[in-house]
């Protein structure tokens, strides 16, 4: 029998002694796995990186602000002024199917007072669906607001970044006591550091949210500033957009479908466009993928054909001396995987390599880090396999089908 | 030293190249029938058909027409693998240019038609190490070809041919590509194997070889024109 070890110990020599060529080959599908993961993962990365400062503002939200109605609407006059309380937004929020999260937000500017220090800062009342809907993380050691601050009215508030650093200086925030309006609130977290490219009323890094049910005890405000509202899925906002619309309007007695009686800024729009945007650049950098893979194929396919050429008398006088074409195949086939393997796993490794490498240049703000998927490397890998198999196969077995004296003499 | 058991059977073989728009006949209706123990020389002018007679001998072509026996079985009309196992068990190659595999030793190249014979690697080793010290060679095992002169190539290739103890060793012009000295080693060697038994069908122009045969058979534009025991 033919042993395993017979056909490994002829690869091996094969391969050996043909450095350059072996040398090519791994080259060819090196190059194109690199080229491909490293284009993909650029991509990846950059898409990361849009997502994350997109989100800053909130992960796939819509705000809503109160206006005047546009529309007559049963006997009523148009240029209303719609006014919404908390009751409107607990009723709505049981009317509406699919909302995931709804939180109301009163907002206006206070005087915070800590040790000597007083400044002016713009306070809202929110409630603890808030937090998520608007990404406003704790740093370590601290918390958003929570249901029994809500029940309790507590006087506890969650600090955006700077503001804690205008008033703390570098000391710790969370535990200290600030005067809002004269009433003592408790720092129970403060924001971490976020890459936030849009809002609707100054960065979140300047602001300070305490309980929306302590907002109301405090300032005796009854009708809320704007509201912030999720959907389900990011698919169904536009549905949940009109139902939620309607579903105001059949409390507050407006025209389901006047749009300035509650005016709405879907942040999922902009979600939209990115995905198309991403979708395009994929699409482009996909092209130039299959392109690279064409170009490194027809590189590979052309080196596996010389290989042949070159090996046709050697398959010859192999033939003369008894081997069948199965054996000329199966050397031929496992060379190339072996050949395509080790191409792979460098491509792979200098991918890596790479991206390891490129968060220490410091384009990640602009550009995001490229995220290598193995699994690209992989599928780039045996496809150029795959179109080396092809062109090492059918050349090889033209050859071995040849008689072996006609091949001896090539 | 004749007729103990009939190696090559060969009635009537034709062999036609086709060439696109010529036909070559190379072979116009052989009749050759070799028996164990001999060693004939097949001798004859340029472009006579000698080497096309030696591929169909040893199974690298196959005739156009007409009925061979090699060792008691019917070539005619058998797959390739079948042909190739043929070569591989009955049939030991000596060629004028050697072709030896350029990359390998030359244990590794008498190992060759044993690994495509599927012995196991330890015989393998074994039976090649054999054969080359049988022509003189024990001591060039690690060498590879390019290391090798052309008389010592030879004789690596003729320990080849050796290693599957075939029915018949087949060499075409071996000492061809071998200055005198050389070749008059390959010679020796030739006639120390046809003593030890084995049979030998050898295609040259060199007289002095053919002198050596017992018998010699001689081709003439396709046709066998003259058969009979060498002069010496
Ligand atoms: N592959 C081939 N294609 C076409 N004609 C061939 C081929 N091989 C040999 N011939 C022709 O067949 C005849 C016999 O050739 P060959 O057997 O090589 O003779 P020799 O070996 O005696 O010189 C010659 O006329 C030669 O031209
Ligand atoms: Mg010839």
């Amino acid at each position: 029998m033919i042993t395993l070890k017979d056909v490994f110990k002829q690869l091996i020599r094969d391969v050996r002694n043909e450095k350059l060529r072996t040398f090519l080959t791994v080259f060819g599908i090196v190059w194109g796995t690199v080229a491909i993961s490293l284009m993909l993962a650029f991509g990846t990365g950059l898409h990361r990186q849009i997502i994350k400062s997109t989100a800053g503002l909130g992960d796939r939200i819509v705000i809503v602000w109160p206006g005047l109605t546009s529309i007559p609407f049963e006997g009523l006059g148009k240029g209303r002024r719609i006014r919404i309380t908390e009751d409107d937004i607990v009723s709505v929020r049981s009317d509406v199917a699919g909302l995931k999260a709804i939180s109301s937000e009163y907002s206006t500017n206070m005087k915070v007072d800590y040790g000597t220090k007083t400044m002016s800062v713009d306070v809202s009342g929110v409630s603890p669906e808030f937090g998520s809907m608007r990404n406003l993380i704790p740093q370590s050691g601290g918390r958003f607001i929570n249901p029994i601050d809500m029940d309790k009215q507590r006087r506890v508030a969650f600090l955006g970044e700077k503001l804690t650093r205008d008033i703390f200086g570098e000391s710790q925030a969370v535990g200290k006591t600030v005067l809002i309006n004269q009433s003592p609130f408790l720092v129970i977290g403060t924001l971490v550091k976020k890459d936030q490219d849009s809002s609707y009323s100054g960065p979140d890094a300047g602001k300070m949210w305490i309980p929306s049910t302590t907002y109301r005890a405090l300032t005796g405000e009854k009708y809320v500033n704007n509201f912030v509202f999720q959907a389900d899925a990011a698919t169904n906002t536009k549905r949940i957009i009109e139902r939620t619309r309607a579903a105001f309007g059949k409390r507050l007695r407006f025209d389901a479908k006047d749009k300035e009686a509650l005016s709405m800024w879907d942040t999922t729009e902009q979600f939209v466009f990115l995905d198309i945007f991403m979708l395009a650049f994929n699409s482009f950098l996909g092209i130039i993928g299959v392109l690279t893979l064409v170009v490194g194929g027809i590189g590979v396919s052309n080196i596996m054909n010389v290989v042949v050429e070159e090996r046709t008398r050697e398959i010859g006088i192999k033939m003369a001396l008894g081997a069948k074409q199965r054996w000329i195949l199966t050397q031929f086939l496992l060379e190339t995987l072996l050949v395509t393997f080790l191409g792979g796993v460098i491509g792979f490794g200098i991918s890596i390599a790479v991206c390891a490498v490129f968060p220490k240049l410091g384009f990640t703000e602009y550009v995001g880090d490229p995220v290598v998927s193995p699994l690209v490397s992989v599928l780039t890998a045996v496809a150029l396999g795959i179109v080396g198999l092809i062109a090492g196969y059918f050349p090889a077995r033209d050859a071995a089908r040849l008689d072996p004296v006609v091949a001896m003499k090539l | 030293m004749n007729t103990n058991g009939t190696i090559i059977r060969m009635s009537d073989i034709r062999k036609v190249y086709d060439t696109g728009k010529v036909k070559v006949e190379a072979l116009k209706g052989i009749d050759l029938e070799i028996h164990k123990g001999e060693m004939v020389a097949i001798v004859g002018p340029s472009g006579s058909g000698k080497s096309t007679l030696m591929n169909l001998v040893g199974c690298l072509d196959t005739p156009t027409s007409g009925e061979y026996e090699l060792g008691g079985q019917a070539v005619s009309g058998v797959s390739r693998d079948t042909l190739a196992e043929i070569r591989n068990r009955r049939v030991g190659f000596v060629f004028q240019n050697f072709n030896l595999l350029p990359h390998i030793s030359a244990q590794e190249n008498v190992e060759m038609p044993l690994l495509f014979g599927g012995v196991r690697p330890a015989e393998r080793r074994e039976r090649a190490k054999a054969m080359l010290e049988r022509v003189g060679l024990g001591d060039r095992v690690d060498h590879k070809p390019t290391e090798l002169s052309g008389g010592q190539m030879q004789r690596v290739a003729i320990a080849r041919a050796l290693a599957m103890n075939p029915d018949i060793v087949l060499a075409v012009e071996p000492t061809g590509n071998l200055d005198s000295t050389a070749g008059s080693d390959i010679m020796s060697i030739f006639t120390d194997l046809w003593k030890q038994g084995s049979t030998m069908v050898i295609i040259t122009h060199d007289p002095a070889l053919a002198r050596r045969a017992s018998r010699v058979v001689e081709i003439r534009d396709g046709r066998i024109t003259a058969d009979h025991p060498s002069e010496a």
